[in-house]
């Protein structure tokens, strides 16, 4: 029954991790831009709603229908002010562009709130459980593995139902053509980095409440979310669940079999499926 | 005039591809561009349609300069392009091809779905299919409704028959006059000269960036046509 326990936990886990990593495919799939800066978006958000919780008395769950539009105006701004100017032919200036915005995050948040490790208070569903047949499993772990596929379902509707998601895949084929329809690139990227950070915030809210963070954490959520992606294959929302779900079971397989081997069994996985799948799980057709 | 160029240089970089450019096209005419590989004829459409910028000047719709306007911007203005190669998004079906064509269309006009589906039958039974699965020919329809789907006033066609058998262009230069009868003017970029003449209201022939020709199909001779498209005997 502990092997259960383990599984169930660690597909549990793979929900955050899919969280993580689906504003990362989001943007990548779109606009072929690796966001180093991803994971500290998530800490900056996970702080965002940190204050929103301590400064106005709210519940974690207002504050971050607070902190969603916020973030999405910050991911609309960056897009067109900043990562708009350093997309191209070239994928070595947006790396750099981002590997800096990453440093000035991780800075600026030590600066205002120490290198203190933080939690963002939430005293009803703290530690709260229920029984599922033979096991015992946390409400927040369901909430969030429940949030990701729900987050899944509608991106995938917006991607493939509405005329927002034509204009998405239309530029990610051909930004050139899309612009002969009237479509402009550089606003649809905007809007679309805009939406990675709303799935930001909902994986920062997740992130926050189920174990402290500090300034640093970003850039390993960052590796975990690019494992979840490349694990899935690129462009498909649901292989990014699958990836997350996978580094999930490994990471809490490893811890059970020694505390020391949960981040490397994780690592271990990435690396089998890339050695039998190089493409990822569910790659595209076409690239 | 709705469209006019007016000394348009164009060109990639320090190669430049075009020289000069003066070519009018009147609300409602059909003008066909000939001219052997590499004359320009693409370098033109690409001007026009906003892909390669140029001095605001250089290109008036309805005496306003729009050379500089970006490609979604000059959709908005009633041009509509239809690429060469086609340029078909292979993510989107046929029918989604069609529709992102008509997401940013003028007003009410003589398209809808409905009505490309009447031009192009085939389409219909094939809208729920990926754009890029179809053949040759089915795909120049998809990327003709797509652009018509805007209600342009002037269409951009790029080399629409190129790679395709005979029996197809016929089929897809049979829509030619249902589109013109909506009132829409339509340039057609064309190495076929046969087909150009036969369509055309007038003709300009470019060679080496240049216009070396035109006028109305009745006058030009076979003789002129062959100087301004392969050079001249002196």
């Amino acid at each position: 029954m502990i092997w259960l326990d383990t599984i169930v936990q660690g597909i549990l886990l793979g929900g955050l991790y899919a969280l993580f990593a689906t504003g990362l495919s989001l943007v990548f799939g779109i606009m072929r831009l690796v966001n180093l800066a991803h994971g500290d978006m998530i800490v900056l958000a996970a702080y965002l709603i940190l204050v929103l919780v301590m400064t106005l008395g709210l519940s974690p769950w207002i504050a971050v229908l607070i902190a969603a539009p916020v973030m999405f105006a910050l991911g609309w701004l960056l897009q067109r002010v900043v990562l708009n100017r350093v997309l191209g032919p070239d994928i070595l200036p947006p790396l750099l562009v981002t590997f800096g915005l990453s440093i000035a995050i991780q800075n600026a948040l030590l600066e205002g709130f120490s290198a203190d490790s933080r939690r963002i208070p939430n005293p009803e569903l703290e530690g709260a459980s229920m029984a599922l047949g033979p096991i015992n499993v946390g409400v927040m772990p369901m909430l969030t593995f429940a949030s990701a596929i729900v987050v899944i379902v509608i991106l995938n509707r917006v991607i493939y139902a509405t005329p927002l998601g034509r204009s998405f895949r239309a530029t990610s084929d051909d930004p050139v053509t899309a612009g002969l329809m009237g479509v402009e690139p550089m606003k649809v990227f905007a809007v679309a980095t805009g939406l990675a950070m709303v799935v930001v915030t909902i994986a920062a809210l997740y992130l926050g409440t189920r174990a402290n963070f500090d300034p640093a954490i970003g850039p390993a959520r960052l590796i975990y979310a690019f494992q979840a992606v490349i694990i899935g294959g690129l462009g498909s929302l649901w292989g990014t669940l699958a990836g997350g779900i996978i580094i999930g079971v490994a990471q809490t397989l490893g811890a059970a079999v020694n505390p020391e081997w949960q981040i490397l069994s994780g690592h271990i996985a990435f690396l089998v499926v890339l050695l039998i799948r190089p493409r990822g799980l569910f790659p595209r057709a076409y690239d | 005039m709705l469209l006019q160029t007016n000394s348009l240089d164009a060109g990639y970089g320090r190669f430049r591809a075009l020289f000069g450019i003066d070519i009018e096209v009147a609300a409602g005419e059909c003008i066909a561009i000939i001219g052997a590989n590499g004359a320009g004829k693409s370098t033109l459409m690409r001007s026009i349609s906003g892909v390669l910028p140029n001095a605001p000047g250089m290109i008036l719709h309805n005496g306003e300069p729009i050379g500089a306007l970006s490609a979604a911007a000059i959709l908005k203005r009633g041009i509509a392009m239809v690429p060469e190669g086609r340029k078909l998004f292979p993510s989107l079906s046929v029918e989604e091809n069609l529709l992102i064509g008509g997401q940013k269309r003028r007003g009410s006009g003589a398209w809808s779905l409905q009505t490309i589906y009447d031009l192009f039958p085939i389409l219909r039974e094939k809208r729920a299919l990926p754009g890029t699965s179809l053949s040759g020919g089915q795909q120049q329809m998809v990327a003709i409704g797509r652009a018509l789907m805007s209600n342009p006033e002037l269409l951009l066609c790029d080399e629409i028959s190129l790679g395709l058998a005979p029996v197809v262009i016929r089929d897809i230069y049979a829509a030619l006059p249902r589109i013109r009868e909506t009132g829409a003017a339509v340039i057609v970029v064309e190495q076929d000269i046969t087909q150009a003449l036969r369509v055309a209201d007038r003709v300009y022939c470019l060679m080496e960036g240049r216009v070396t020709l035109s006028g109305t199909p009745d006058t030009l001779t076979r003789d002129a046509i062959h100087d301004a498209y392969f050079g001249g005997h002196a």
